[in-house]
């Protein structure tokens, strides 16, 4: 296996990025090694093809952001909005994740295996996103579809507002949002939660994790609901 | 006594107050509509031209050239958009509008050679064949985010808010979530969207700059990014977006519609287009950007004259939706029994947010849209757009200008105190300008 290393003092994220999107030639089915991330925003991202990233050190905002098809790691933590709008791939962060991880992502796989801040999963769209430790609060706020899966603690207000997504937690909810509730968790249910907690590296007995999904509630308008809005 | 004495109107209490405190009352709710702000604003109808005369000559109306080309997003991207006209159509959603609608819009556009806008929701393709040039929204709900009709754009558009509701999200009531505008949305049909009020993953102008710098690795640096603001705290706004990095400010003031929304927002929050141009222009002046950042100015365009007139204050192009619309045929009088339904007339409906409307542009019904044509409501758009450019162009000749951008604010007076202040120039017969001396 042929692994090209960048080295982003010297190619800057420009030509990084552009060499990741194919834009200087062929990427399909390669390797990449980037170094001296140094927390510079927005690498890696725009990937349209089936490319394997490994990002040494800390990355800024929107790492992986908007990707298809590629697998990135990030070797370190990742700053706010870490593989947003995530169409389809995988993204691993083997630190901790800062706000708004996979916001709006609408397919593929992120796996934080540290703890995510606040708002993971704000207006996910069909992502899987895996949480080894906890995540903070506003978690999943108007998630639309997908899963979120947190091995730890959940902050308050988890779910709030959520439409169709499912969330599953194995520590401790501080609040549920407006329409969230706990619903029960089958066997179907736990099967599909194995396979995503086999599928992101993480030991877990599904059976130990609560399931939450929206009430349905607040999907039209009502006088009765009003304070809720 | 009652008939003996001359009813006194009651200035607290007009009829429409009663009649909302009314339905308030019954209903428990707010009141949700479309389009834009009823109350009576100072406009450009509150401004004049100056033509020229003896101390101005004014060139000859058939036969020496008025220009109408704009370039916008030079600033930073390799592929700036070149418009034939200063005038452009304004983000709409499919869902909001029909689908024949949008495509008509965009096919009207590119005949004009100008753009069109997506809006909430995503691009369609038809949108997209339709459009020689079309700018893709980035709005806070991401509905229909998709990187590759990023990168099929010609131009991207932020979208912090808009001049009906500054601040506010947006809805989408269920009659017309239907099972196609459901799924680009990624949402259970018939539920009433609501669409958020600020982007899931940047808040500020700090972040702002780095949301734009993504978008622009994210499409090689090629397309212009516009941020588009309604009108509020305008001077503050548009110099931020400038420091974030925008290629254009799309300013939208007040009387900006929307597909649905509570009515508090749209007639109570926001300032009109009138002043909100003035304190863009002034903003970029002060950053030195002026015609490097261009200015895109929206909220109740109608006429060939506001174009002139907002372009004169500095603007390098505007945005029309409201008129647009009516260009398709928006509140015409057709279909009467339709609007009798809906339990307004045509010349008074903004029953945009039912889903109903009788003449097929804000509907998701197959049998209403197909009350449109879009072959021939495009070419409608192309003569409205066409009639706008020309008397924009009669207007500038008037003053003697050889290019729409070489209008200023010396060429026009004010006709109301108020229109005074906000555009800052003199009260015409006078010198004065309320604010300065």
């Amino acid at each position: 296996m042929t692994v090209e290393t960048i080295d982003l003092d010297a190619a800057g994220v420009r030509a990084l990025n552009r060499r990741l999107q194919g834009r200087e030639g062929p990427v399909a089915g390669r390797h990449f090694i980037v170094t001296n991330a140094k927390g510079r925003h927005a690498l890696a991202a725009g990937l349209t093809e089936r490319v394997n990233v490994r990002i040494r050190g800390h990355v800024g905002y929107y790492c992986a952001g908007m990707n298809r098809l590629a697998d990135v790691t990030v070797e370190g933590n990742a700053g706010t909005g870490v593989a947003e709008n995530l169409m389809s791939g995988a993204v691993r962060v083997t630190g901790d994740a800062s706000q708004s991880a996979g916001a709006s992502g609408r397919g593929g796989l992120l796996v934080v295996e540290g703890s995510a801040s606040a708002r993971c999963g704000i207006t996910m769209k069909g992502i899987d996103i895996v949480v080894g430790g906890s995540i903070g609060h506003m978690s999943a706020f108007m998630a639309q579809a997908g899963r979120l899966v947190v091995c730890g603690d959940a902050g308050a207000y988890l779910g709030d507002s959520i439409y169709e997504a499912e969330i599953f937690v194995r520590g401790r909810v501080e609040s549920l949002g407006a329409d969230c509730v706990e619903k029960e968790l089958s066997a179907e249910d736990a099967s599909g939660l194995e396979a995503l907690l086999a599928e992101a590296g993480m030991d877990g007995d599904a059976a130990r994790f609560r399931r939450y999904g929206s009430a349905r509630q607040l999907y039209n308008f009502r006088i009765d609901n009003a304070a809720a809005y | 006594m009652a008939g003996d004495y001359p009813e006194r109107p009651w200035a607290t209490f007009p009829p429409h107050v009663i009649s909302e405190i009314h339905r308030a009352a019954d209903q428990g709710l707010y009141y949700i509509r479309g389009a834009g702000a009823r109350r009576a604003l100072p406009t450009f109808d509150d401004l004049v031209f100056l033509g020229a005369s003896v101390s101005r000559y004014p060139l000859e109306g058939y036969r020496e050239r008025c220009d109408t080309n704009v370039t916008i997003g030079a600033r930073h991207a390799s592929r700036p958009v070149e418009l034939k006209i200063p005038i452009t159509i304004a983000g709409m959603s499919f869902g909001a509008l029909s689908a024949n609608a949008k495509r008509a819009l965009g096919l009207g556009a590119s005949a004009m050679g100008t753009s069109t806008t997506t809006g909430d929701g995503g691009m369609t393709m038809e949108e997209r064949e339709a459009s020689e040039t079309l700018v893709y929204q980035v709005l806070p709900s991401r509905y229909g985010m998709d990187p590759d009709h990023l990168r099929i754009a010609d131009a991207i558009e932020v979208v912090v808010g808009q001049g009906a509701k500054p601040g506010g999200g947006g809805m989408l009531l269920g009659q017309k979530v239907t099972e196609r505008v459901a799924d680009m949305r990624t949402l259970p049909a018939g539920i009433d969207q609501r669409s958020a009020c600020r982007h899931p993953d940047w808040t500020g102008p700090d972040d702002l700059a780095i949301k734009i710098l993504e978008l622009r690795e994210i499409t090689n640096w090629e397309k212009p990014v516009y941020v588009k603001v309604g009108a509020t705290r305008t001077q503050y706004d548009v110099a931020l977006a400038v420091k974030a990095g925008a290629d254009a400010v799309v300013v939208d003031g007040m009387q900006g519609g929307t597909a649905a929304t509570q009515e508090v927002f749209i007639e109570d929050v926001g300032i009109p287009t009138l002043p909100a141009v003035r304190l863009a222009v002034e903003a970029l002046k002060e950053l030195g950007v002026h015609r490097q950042v261009q200015l895109i100015v929206s909220g109740g365009i109608r006429t060939g004259s506001d174009v002139a007139k907002a372009l004169a204050l500095g603007a390098d192009a505007v945005s029309i939706g409201m008129a647009a619309l009516m260009a398709l045929n928006c509140n015409a009088p057709l279909y009467l029994e339709d609007y009798e339904a809906l339990g307004t007339r045509p010349g008074a409906c903004n029953m945009c947010q039912t889903g109903r409307c009788p003449v097929g542009v804000t509907t998701q019904d197959p049998l209403l849209e197909a009350r449109l044509d879009p072959e021939e409501a495009g070419r409608r758009v192309r003569n409205y757009l066409s009639t706008l450019t020309m008397e924009c162009q009669t207007l500038a000749r008037a003053c003697g200008k050889s290019h729409v951008h070489n209008l200023e604010p010396e060429d026009l007076a004010a006709l109301t105190v108020e229109a005074a202040a906000m555009a800052q120039v003199p009260l015409a017969g006078t010198n004065w300008i309320p604010g300065r001396s």
